[in-house]
């Protein structure tokens, strides 16, 4: 346990240093959802009233597509110089990598996040009218959800011709249920209308069962041969 | 076994045709939507049958799963016997009588409880190994097919019925389009997957996707449902003449699922013939491999 948990903080601390330098991944999905964001506020002129109806769904829909391209990018770097085959033979555990490389992309997700939301907040009027501090955890638990099987599944495409497709066929399916909690959630929060307690609870569920899911099964996609 | 094929064909053949004289000509009219509701006769047998071949995927995953490791396999045994003896003790417990949705019936459920841990010891008993795998892509491919069926006439009596052809938001529609969209996620992987690792991963995605549809299910839980309740273990009632159809329909479409996934079996186990063949022969070299290739089946 003890080994697990020391070699997980020295493959974060090296990725994150290693973004830190380069920042690759993060310039990516930043750039990238701007585009989103003004892309949106062309095709959508709402009124304060109406966006706060459809900006749930429009945040949502910004971060999936950009935590797609940082999650694309998680395994690129391991591939280089066999990195990878090395983690295979080595006699570290497997599910240490797993949660380094998923810790790591959500924090990147998150600073994201971080950043964008004034944007949005400017771009749409936003103010909440429900409890404003329940988007918070609805973020947290939302952001690992789409972390969490986006680490899992790059590392599965990572064995199939076009990778960089395959990610999101492969993840969006599967996060539909955490992506409707996430966006009823967020919604049920700025209109005020109803309470988001019920997603909060959906979204731990989800996180919980898939987290390990992940858990139990990355090892044995790590070694398919 | 090549006799039982075609026999089974014709009488396949011959079910449908009844069938579909029973749901045009026997089955009396509906009094509220006519004679439009008769697609029932095609739709929800197909949605049935669906499901089950689905079920057949993930159970056919799990076992592929877990015989990769001794261990695996001893604990996934004992976790599915627990289920089925823990599953038929609770629903004689009234608390969670109470707790089943109404209509539904507590000696049902310990019934299906069992027959899902029965059928898990079967499909492990009568398919091993790589067989398992082509079991899970056959199912899934049926299974596919059988789903598309069900969202493409669901729209076409929702239109005339509800008004629209499709309630956005609707629990039992959104969890069937979900799950259609999983299993072909599952077949493109296995499409765009190298040959070797494919059957690990494929078996690894219909897992998650087998632990997803509930969770799309209690997702929408909230929203309102337009759908009828289920006509078997839910709380929905219809004619005995109109089930008798129905039940006949789906013993029709069940053969006919039956005899288009043995088919597929075999081209698939054929296809893997040939393809060790193939490899084989590039192993082993052309001269050697007049003797040592197994692809004068056919000849027998």
């Amino acid at each position: 346990m003890n080994s697990l948990w020391s070699l997980t903080l020295a493959t974060l601390v090296k990725d994150i240093r290693l973004e830190w330098r380069s920042k690759d991944a993060l310039n990516a999905m930043l750039f990238f959802s701007l585009q989103v964001v003004v892309i949106f506020v062309f095709s959508f002129d709402p009124l304060a009233e109406e966006s706060r109806h459809i900006v749930g769904g429009l945040v949502w829909v910004a971060f999936l597509f950009a935590a797609v391209v940082a999650l694309n990018q998680t395994w690129a770097r391991e591939l280089r110089n066999q990195v990878l085959d090395a983690y295979r033979v080595s006699p570290a555990p497997a599910n240490a990598l797993f949660l380094a490389k998923a810790l790591g992309n959500f924090l990147f997700v998150v600073v994201l996040q971080a950043l964008m939301v004034p944007l949005f907040v400017v771009f749409y009027n936003l103010r909440a009218l429900g409890p404003g501090w329940q988007l918070i955890p609805v973020a947290g638990l939302g952001t690992w959800a789409l972390v969490v099987n986006g680490t899992f599944f790059a590392a599965m495409s990572l064995r199939t011709r076009s990778r960089e497709i395959m990610l999101p066929l492969l993840l969006f399916p599967i996060s539909i249920p955490a992506v409707i909690a996430m966006v009823a959630g967020t919604t049920a929060i700025l209109t005020g209308e109803n309470s988001a307690h019920f997603y909060i609870v959906l979204l731990l569920t989800y996180d919980v069962v898939f987290t390990t899911a992940c858990l139990a099964l990355f090892e044995t996609i790590l070694h398919a041969e | 076994m090549k006799r039982l094929f075609p026999i089974l064909s014709i009488l396949t053949v011959i079910l449908l045709a009844y069938a579909l004289y029973e749901a045009l000509v026997v089955a009396p009219t509906d009094a509220l939507q006519g004679d439009v509701y008769r697609i029932i006769y095609y739709h929800v047998p197909s949605a049935w049958t669906a499901f089950l071949l689905f079920f057949i995927n993930f159970v056919a995953s799990i076992q592929y799963l877990v015989r990769a490791k001794r261990s695996t396999e001893l604990a996934a045994k004992w976790i599915v016997i627990a289920i089925g003896v823990v599953g038929v003790i609770a629903t004689f417990i009234p608390a969670v009588q109470h707790s089943l949705p109404t209509g539904m019936r507590p000696s049902a459920v310990a019934t299906t409880v069992l027959l899902i841990a029965i059928f898990y010891f079967l499909i492990g008993r009568w398919f091993a190994g790589d067989k398992l795998d082509m079991l899970a892509v056959t199912s899934a491919e049926v299974g596919v097919v059988f789903c598309t069926i069900v969202l493409v006439t669901g729209p076409l009596w929702a239109r005339p019925v509800w008004g629209i052809w499709w309630a956005p938001g609707d629990i039992r529609l959104t969890s069937t389009l979900v799950l259609w969209l999983i299993y072909v996620s599952y077949l493109v992987l296995r499409r765009f997957s190298n040959s070797a690792q494919t059957q690990m991963l494929a078996a690894a995605l219909a897992v998650f996707g087998a632990l997803d549809v509930p969770l799309v299910y209690f997702s929408i839980w909230f929203f309102r449902t337009q759908h009828p309740q289920p006509v078997i273990g839910g709380g929905g009632s219809m004619d005995p003449r109109m089930l008798h159809v129905l039940l006949i329909s789906w013993l029709a479409f069940l053969c006919f699922a039956f005899l288009v996934c043995w088919s597929r079996f075999r081209l698939e186990s054929l296809h893997r013939e040939v393809e060790q063949a193939h490899a084989m022969e590039a192993l082993v070299g052309a001269g050697a491999s007049k003797t040592s290739l197994p692809l004068s089946r056919s000849s027998q």
